[in-house]
């Protein structure tokens, strides 16, 4: 049971969102910039499993599988390749400065000073420019904060996994912020 | 330095949202919805929240900045402030606040942290659900904030000095864009 009172039939996010919509705007306002904006070289599926790679090391259930989910529609690929990137993404087929980009986030979730020199230069050689390590670093940080919100207040997850792979195409048809919270 | 090339006149958090003003503008929303709210929780107690979380992160430019707002608000009591940097349970503050820091303590270690007994405990203080869910949230926004600072090395003057200075002029004027965008206060 989720520690306030909070809308009984809302999984996740949306339970506290419901509960606190002012500050549920700019909280979907960061997501929809830092996921989903298209100005952005890093492409929506990378974004989302930069999400979903800190939500697994944070165990938490409900965001790695919503942001597995939508990484896996936008790279179009299963739940097991996603799997697999959280287990261990130096062994998967992901580009060498996405890899570098996930390293970086890895040490966000730890805290800020984990992130060494060493670490931002591998980025930097294999391509990536301040603005992807800027979004990196800034997704990584905002999942440190969506995953407390959301286990912080012990919200409940649907347990089947499936669930979030049926929704992951609405989620990203419509985004991040014109969306029903109750639907 | 920090790990990329912002402008090197701003401090902290500054520089990064003068880089990225298409994110600093939710993220300044909803610092001033936590942090300036007088529903609930007083400003003082969300200051003191969010400097004790940064404090725990290890965080240097948001504990003396917010600390710094904290002091504004406590009209220059900077004892308290550092009595809650140091644990909290000898700081001349309310039994309530103390529940309420302990729940701010465990979301900074991990979500997963938080217990009945401590949300119990904060209830027996008087806590409401707003009150539980704004600490909650407030720890979380600054396991996010803290990161940002320092997972990029953003600079970080070390001058105390210069902290109360820019307090004032967050205390006055709020989380808003102009603080990367006007001067800054010398």
């Amino acid at each position: 049971m989720a520690h306030i009172n909070l809308p009984a039939d809302l999984p996740g996010i949306r339970g506290p969102m419901a509960f606190s919509p002012e500050t549920a705007k700019p909280l979907n306002e960061l997501a929809e910039i830092l996921l989903r904006d298209d100005n952005n070289t890093l492409s929506r599926g990378e974004r989302e499993l930069i999400g979903t790679y800190v939500s697994s090391l944070n165990d938490c259930f409900f965001c790695q599988n919503i942001h597995g989910a939508l990484a896996g529609h936008y790279l179009q690929c299963d739940i097991p390749t996603i799997d697999a990137i959280k287990v261990d993404y130096e062994t998967t087929a992901l580009s060498p400065k996405l890899k570098a980009l996930l390293s970086i986030a890895g040490s966000v979730q730890k805290g800020g000073r984990q992130v060494t020199p060493e670490q931002i230069q591998r980025a930097k050689d294999l391509g990536a420019t301040d603005k992807e390590i800027h979004d990196t670093v800034l997704i990584a940080a905002a999942f440190c904060m969506y995953n407390r919100y959301v286990d912080g207040l012990a919200t409940w997850a649907p347990q089947d996994r499936q669930y979030y792979v049926e929704r992951a195409p609405r989620r990203a048809e419509e985004g991040y912020i014109d969306f029903d919270l109750y639907k | 330095m920090p790990h990329i090339n912002v402008d090197p006149n701003l401090p902290g958090i500054r520089a990064l949202m003068a880089f990225s003003p298409a994110t600093a503008e939710p993220m300044g929303q909803l610092a001033e919805i936590l942090l300036r709210s007088n529903d609930g929780l007083t400003r003082a107690e969300r200051e003191l929240i969010a400097t004790y979380v940064s404090y725990l992160n290890d965080c240097f430019y948001c504990h003396n900045s917010h600390g710094a707002l904290a002091c504004v608000y406590l009209n220059g009591d900077n004892a308290v402030v550092e009595q809650v940097r140091q644990g909290y349970n000898n700081a001349a503050i309310s039994d309530k606040l103390k529940a309420l820091l302990n729940i701010a303590g465990k979301v900074q270690k991990g979500g997963k942290h938080v217990t009945e007994d401590d949300v119990a405990k904060a209830r027996e203080q008087g806590a409401t659900d707003k009150d539980i869910h704004d600490t909650v949230l407030i720890a979380a926004a600054f396991c996010l904030f803290n990161r940002y600072v320092d997972g990029l090395a953003a600079t970080t003057p070390t001058d105390l000095s210069s902290y109360p200075l820019r307090a004032k002029q967050v205390a006055e004027k709020g989380y808003g864009s102009h603080i990367y965008t006007s001067p800054q206060p010398v």
